[in-house]
């Protein structure tokens, strides 16, 4: 079990040798959280690693990281606890088998932790050897206001309530990450109770440093070519703009085509990786590219 | 008519007043029933009030449950529990021989004050009145009254005509659409057998028999977003508007305002406050461009960028209320609305120049939208509205169909 961050700085080297470039502020937040003890609510658009944060800090943390996907729908029974009633029904019937059924007794057993299915959220409260677990409540958008509200017990105080067995409370409060895409707003009180990072996207040299981090394959050239091609197309009218994500793709692709630099042809063809809608991909197509290239081929050798 | 005195020390007549008192909160909007009317009583002799100050906050104790209510209910008691001098001038006012005040809109109160004074002008009237004045001051819609209301088109009405048109849009019974979720919830006839039920009723028996209880898809209602035209030419029929949506935002959870003239904003937040005056108060505060021109494509290019991926999921309604009068760029238009199309369960656009009969899709812009509307409906008088309200409740009809006036005109 690795040791928390006592400073910025530490939690910005913490999350580079995770090979995750943070900027400051996101460190920041992150610093704030795991000294705190509070959770982190991430926002922004898809593809900008919010994720990732919990992946690598489960893993320079050296803690087990327990994922919470929501989805609409997602209820008690698949987020937090389970009974498990094959189980349960069989011991109704070897005490009735046994004669006396003290009622009470009975149903004392039953409910009890022994037959109790553990999802997610409850693994995450249990004691862990590898220290608190990082919990992930990924894209909690998609779920319904009805779970946003069960979660505030457990962001608050680190526990769930459990009609038939009592409150659960963890002794040591994991690190909770929560995500969100913004398909719809979370709720106030949600908010109040996690420190809040916006999660945007890099600006050229931190992208650039992500970019051979994370695909090292890449030659020097067209990294700069990539991610100079990238944040212009960014601020262009797009419907969806192009993730981190959605780089390191196209620049793995483009690796893959053993290409050493961009040209009209190779983008054009490629371009599909880089923007998902069809009017976005229409837009660019043709010599909106050219010219885009042109441009940041321009910058590049003014720039060298 | 015998003005209600605040004179605490008569018992007899404290409890009229405080009864008095709970007609004029009810009236002003708070739920307070006759069980409340006793618990005050109650309180206050079991507070042995001595200061005006202990009086009010035993009141508030017992009749204001909500925070919101906390305002009417400071007015009201301001306005109730003043001396004499002041009651007689609200009875001078009620007087059959001066006319009913007009100044109401010249004193323009804080939200609530006005609210609260109504209803207690209301209710201090003279036993037996005549049949006009129970009329002029009637907070509610009589028959007659309400059949001319409900055809007149909301640009012709006077200011008293469309305060009183807001109060049976308040009243309208809203449309109760429901969608599936994939969340269970507990029924007799369901499907589906609830496990944990059933196991928890078998235990409370002993365990001897298991009895299945039973469980089906619940149900929700889908979020409603309001794209709200403000230009000059949707003037008179804007506000009103308006007004249904605030109705509408009180009534359910997720309901998103946006207006749109020459630029878009979100006006959600302004209208979720719970006093309609203060609501509209606040989004016109909030918006610039009201009365100006229209630039429809670069609003919903705007929206459908900015907002549609925040708003839209999980089956939303749109309400798209504008005329459709773009006068540049239909070909950009017709792709945003393509775009708003797909991005949301059910689109209705609401275009209050269906009120003329002879209404031909000719206008370039509205040719351009047509086709990527699921139900283009009229929204210019109170029945277009009740309309609205059945139509949203049930699935797409004929009469709303966009083609029907597409045809027409090809």
């Amino acid at each position: 079990m690795a040791p928390l961050p006592t400073s910025i700085d530490d939690t910005l080297k913490l999350l580079s040798a995770g090979s995750y470039v943070a900027d400051r502020s996101l460190a920041t937040v992150v610093f704030l959280a795991l000294r705190m003890g509070r959770p982190i609510l991430l926002e922004g658009e898809a593809g900008v690693g919010k994720t990732e944060i919990a992946k690598v800090l489960s893993k320079v943390l050296g803690r087990t990281l327990i994922r919470l996907q929501c989805y609409e729908g997602l209820d008690v029974s698949s987020a937090v606890y389970e009974w498990n009633y094959a189980g349960q029904m069989m011991a109704i019937r070897l005490a009735e088998a046994e004669g006396a059924v003290d009622r009470a007794r009975l149903e004392d057993d039953v409910f009890s932790e022994h037959y109790l299915v553990k999802r997610p959220l409850l693994q995450a409260l249990a004691p862990d050897v590898a220290g608190p677990p990082v919990l992930l409540i990924d894209e909690l958008d998609r779920t319904d206001e009805a779970f946003e509200a069960f979660l505030l017990e457990v962001l608050s105080d680190f526990q769930v309530t459990i009609p038939e067995l009592g409150v659960i409370k963890a002794e040591h409060p994991p690190i909770v990450i929560v995500t969100s895409n913004r398909t719809r707003e979370i709720h106030d009180a949600l908010k109040r109770r996690c420190l809040y990072h916006w999660v945007g996207y890099p600006n050229a040299e931190r992208e650039l440093q992500i970019l051979k981090a994370k695909a090292p394959r890449a030659p020097a050239r067209l990294s700069r070519e990539i991610v100079g091609f990238v944040q212009a197309i960014r601020s262009q009218d797009l419907f969806k703009a192009p993730g981190v994500a959605e780089t390191l793709d196209w620049a793995s692709a483009l690796v893959e085509l053993d290409a050493v630099a961009l040209d009209p042809a190779i983008v054009s063809d490629t371009l599909g990786v880089l923007l998902k809608y069809q009017d976005d991909i229409q837009r660019m197509q043709g010599s909106r590219v050219k010219a885009i290239l042109d441009e940041v081929k321009a910058g590049a050798t003014a720039k060298a | 008519m015998d003005a209600p005195s605040p004179t605490a020390n008569d018992g007899g007549k404290l409890a009229e007043n405080i009864a008095y008192f709970a007609r004029a909160l009810r009236e002003a909007g708070l739920p307070v029933g006759p069980g409340s009317v006793l618990d005050a009583l109650a309180a206050v002799e079991a507070a042995r009030v001595g200061t005006r100050e202990d009086f009010y906050w035993t009141l508030h104790a017992v009749f204001v449950k909500k925070h919101e209510h906390s305002d009417v209910f400071a007015q009201a008691f301001r306005i109730f529990w003043r001396r004499k001098a002041l009651i007689e001038k609200i009875i001078s006012t009620m007087s059959p021989a001066t006319p009913p005040s007009r100044n109401e809109k010249e004193r323009k109160p804080d939200a609530g004050s006005l609210r609260a004074a109504q209803a207690l002008l209301k209710q201090d009237k003279p036993p037996e009145p005549q049949e006009e004045q129970k009329e002029e001051f009637s907070a509610r819609l009589t028959v007659s009254e309400r059949e001319i209301l409900q055809g007149k088109d909301f640009a012709q009405m006077t200011a008293e005509e469309i305060a009183r048109a807001q109060r049976a849009i308040a009243a309208l019974t809203l449309p109760d659409d429901r969608v599936l979720t994939r969340r269970m919830t507990p029924s007799v006839q369901g499907l589906r057998i609830d496990l944990r039920r059933s196991l928890r009723k078998s235990l409370r028996a002993g365990g001897a028999v298991i009895e299945l209880a039973r469980m089906e898809r619940a149900t929700r209602r889908p979020p409603v977003v309001a794209l709200c035209d403000i230009s000059g030419s949707m003037a008179e029929y804007t506000r009103l508007f308006l007004h249904f949506l605030h109705t509408l935002t009180d009534a359910r959870r997720r309901v998103h305002t946006f207006l749109f003239g020459t630029r878009l904003t979100n006006v959600t937040r302004a209208l979720k406050s719970r006093d309609p005056d203060e609501a509209l108060a606040l989004c016109s505060a909030q918006v610039q461009d009201w009365s100006g021109g229209t630039r429809i494509a670069t609003c919903l290019h705007e929206f459908n960028r900015e907002w549609s991926r925040r708003v839209l999921g999980q089956g939303a309604v749109v309400l798209l209320f504008t005329d459709g009068l773009e006068r540049d760029g239909a070909a950009d238009l017709a792709v945003e609305m393509d775009r708003l199309h797909r991005s949301c369960r059910r689109l209705v656009w609401l275009n209050p120049l269906l009120r003329y009969d002879g209404f031909e899709a000719k206008a370039q812009g509205i040719r351009a939208m047509l086709p990527h509307v699921d139900e283009f409906r009229p929204i210019h008088n109170l029945q277009s509205m009740e309309t609205l309200v059945k139509a949203l409740a049930a699935e797409g009809s004929v009469e709303a169909d966009p083609r029907r006036w597409l045809r027409r005109v090809a």
